[in-house]
């Protein structure tokens, strides 16, 4: 505790929200708005294959006919007409971090990026804006036949079959307003394939920063864990802030074949206007095993649900996520899970802080189907208030179609208690250390789930919430 | 000069008036005893001195080694050398047992706490309150049954050596051997660093192997007796009837 609480005060408030001068030469933005001809454009410049660029082109269709959900919170702020959906640096992707250039370099660096992968990583991935600027794995783990590249490349290379049968095969376009603008601007991202039991015992990792601004971000990231193989993949995410909406309609995809495993860390940390309307989602074959941690703390207005069709028998997931919804943010997060394989089963643990007239929305659907006899299924959400001006909401549901399923769900919303707060001070600790105590406390069994640098990060993040009270 | 001095105390809960006009002097290293019949006031006056905000002093002062405490908010008073053990300690998720403590050490001290001899320790406390090494590392109180919260209690103040300990119902809830376990941690404290105590109780068990100073009666919020260690046996014997006035 001590030590943690060491490194908590150090942390440089400016560390997220430094901006980088983007309008000089150096960069390429393309036009705002979303129009046939920006589309085409992207595409262009990106040198697609020809399906994928009618693929764009019907998603753009998809986009414009398709209505937004009518639930969840207000994205009335977002204007589309004035989002870039593709800004690039004019510089090629590099594997040598000394050839990035100098102001990419630096703000990866001000995030701790490359120390990251120096200590801990077996490959890293940078994307700055819409393209990923720096990509690196370990020899040993590319001996290992692991694939870790931008999408992009791996379009255009000896895994391009592969990327065609699965891309937005597991989120079509015709699955909701964004999947389909997704489809059509998409950029950036990464594919990792894990051959046939292949343990890469060290992360990989993608940091995303969205630095522009009125821009968007689309990556995709597309996995796929083959038989009896093991991934533990990390994803962060930040970006400074400006007045004008940015938009992340990411998407992710993950395959988990028989047999193996795969890890999907996330701690979000995007700018407060920023819209996060992100899917993720993945498919589970016979023992294989899905496990998601996930941290949100940024963005406007969050719509996150990472999904799970657990297909074969015994496939199993867990999913163990915090959101922390902070002033003039309405966060609204959960898991959905499919069941259809026999003998699957699911543990979701989910916890949400809302500060200071935030909104945290715990959204849930646990589906088992018919043919998913024995499935076990336990859901159990906990939500944390630490004022009166907050609130949280918890809308689980669950859909039932056998006669055998263990169901069991539990939810608890609560408050910080005065009580609490005088036993921690009757120690000597000061209010606001035994508020941030308690809030961390509650935080605790997510960052225990996060490797050690990510656990720090989102301790630091926690801090930072609370002191801005 | 006394530790602790507590002139005309009056204090209220949500407007309601719970203690009158109390005094108390308390002097370094001295045991004093608190007894009184169920709802006299006994934890109110040990809440009121750690400072918990629901209860409001309507007069008087209170004073701790020389500076007044009245308006002092309560992670000063335990920096200032006043601890509390609570009759129902809460639980805390996330928050070790251990780390805790230290954390709570490095607050009071201002220095940092290093871990090698603060491990000692810790395991020196614990193995005197046969407490099982494998709590330190759970989460503070968090499941522990009644007996292991109020050792988790008198370890917390062997390790932080406060000038005055305030234990308020320590022995409640308690079997004869947890009490013995616990008493030898408050006597360790007495020796060691020559504490002084307020001990809340109803009950005796925990004084018997205390060596007490001066024993005060309250009754209805006022302290209607102030005796030495003999009115232990009195309450023993008879109870509180002589001090209850006939209604």
């Amino acid at each position: 505790m001590a030590e943690t609480k060491q490194q908590v005060t150090d942390i440089d408030r400016s560390l997220y929200d430094f901006k980088d001068d983007e309008s000089g030469d150096g960069f390429y933005r393309i036009e705002e708005g979303l129009t046939p001809d920006i589309v085409q454009q992207v595409s262009e410049e990106k040198h697609d294959p020809d399906w994928m660029r009618a693929f764009r082109m019907r998603c753009l269709e998809l986009y414009n006919k398709t209505d937004m959900v009518p639930w969840g919170p207000s994205i009335e702020g977002l204007d589309m007409d004035r989002i870039a959906t593709y800004v690039r640096h004019k510089s090629e992707m590099k594997t040598d971090w000394e050839d990035v250039p100098e102001e990419i370099k630096n703000t990866f660096e001000r995030l701790g990026i490359p120390q990251a992968e120096r200590e801990s990583l077996a490959g890293v991935g940078a994307q700055y804006d819409s393209e990923l600027v720096y990509h690196n794995v370990r020899e040993e783990v590319a001996a290992a036949g692991v694939v870790y590249t931008d999408l992009e490349s791996a379009l255009r290379g000896e895994y391009a079959e592969m990327i065609r049968e699965h891309f937005m095969h597991l989120v079509p376009p015709t699955d909701h307003k964004f999947a389909a603008l997704h489809g059509a601007v998409w950029s950036g991202g990464s594919f990792v394939y894990v051959p046939k039991g292949v343990r890469v015992d060290i992360p990989l990792q993608s940091y995303f920063r969205l630095n522009a601004r009125g821009a968007g971000q689309f990556e995709h990231t597309l996995i796929i864990v083959d038989e009896g193989a093991d991934l533990h993949f990390i994803e962060g995410c930040s970006a400074p802030k400006y007045n004008v909406a940015n938009l992340h309609a990411g998407c992710v995809e993950l395959y988990v074949a028989r047999g193996a495993r795969l890890r999907y860390s996330t701690i979000e940390n995007w700018s407060k206007n920023m819209y996060n309307l992100n899917t993720k989602r993945a498919i589970v074959e016979e023992d294989g095993v899905m496990e998601w941690v996930s941290g949100s703390f940024g963005s406007a207005v969050s719509y996150l649900y990472p999904t799970t069709i657990l297909k074969g028998a015994r496939s199993r997931m867990e999913y163990t996520g915090i959101t922390f919804s902070g002033e003039g943010q309405n966060l609204d997060t959960g898991a959905k899970v499919v069941m259809q394989g026999e003998d699957t089963s699911c543990v979701i643990s989910s916890k949400s802080i809302s500060k200071s007239g935030g909104i945290g929305t715990y959204r849930s659907s646990v589906i088992i189907g018919r043919t998913a006899h024995r499935a076990r299924a336990s859901v159990s959400c906990d939500s944390l208030m630490l004022d009166s001006d907050s609130r949280a909401d918890t809308i689980p549901a669950m859909e039932v179609l056998t006669d055998d399923a263990d169901v069991g769900h539990e939810a608890r919303i609560g408050r910080i208690s005065d009580e609490a707060i005088f036993y921690l001070m009757s120690r000597g600790i000061s209010e606001a250390d035994a508020r941030a105590m308690i809030v961390s406390g509650f935080a605790d069994s997510v960052s225990k789930e996060l490797p050690l640098e990510y656990a720090v990060e989102m301790n630091n993040l926690i801090k930072l919430e609370m002191e801005n009270s | 000069m006394s530790l602790l001095e507590v002139k005309n105390l009056s204090v209220s809960v949500d407007g309601k008036p719970i203690l009158h006009d109390i005094d108390l002097n308390i002097g370094e290293g001295e045991t004093h005893v608190l007894m009184g019949p169920n709802g006299a006031g006994k934890s109110t006056l040990g809440y009121t001195l750690m400072g918990n905000p629901r209860y409001t002093l309507t007069d008087g002062t209170i004073t701790f080694g020389g500076q007044k405490l009245n308006d002092l908010s309560t992670d000063k008073r335990a920096r200032a050398g006043i601890f509390l053990s609570f009759q129902n300690p809460i639980e805390v998720p996330g928050v070790s047992l251990s780390g805790f403590v230290r954390n709570a050490l490095h607050e009071q001290t201002g220095q940092p706490v290093k871990l090698f001899s603060y491990q000692k320790k810790l395991r020196a406390a614990m193995e005197l309150l046969s407490m099982d090494p494998a709590y330190a590392d759970r989460d503070l109180n968090v499941g522990f049954s009644g007996g292991e919260k109020k050792k988790a209690e008198i370890l917390q103040m062997l390790l932080l050596q406060p000038k005055l300990a305030i234990l308020d119902e320590t022995d409640s809830g308690l079997d004869v051997d947890a009490v013995r376990t616990v008493s030898q941690g408050v006597q360790a404290y007495q020796e060691s660093k020559n504490g002084a105590l307020l001990v809340i109780t109803h009950a005796t068990r925990i004084l018997e192997s205390l060596h007490v100073d001066t024993v005060h009666i309250i009754v209805k919020g006022r302290i209607v007796e102030t005796g030495d260690a003999s009115l232990i046996e009195e309450i023993n014997e008879r109870g509180f009837e002589r001090f209850v006035p006939a209604e």
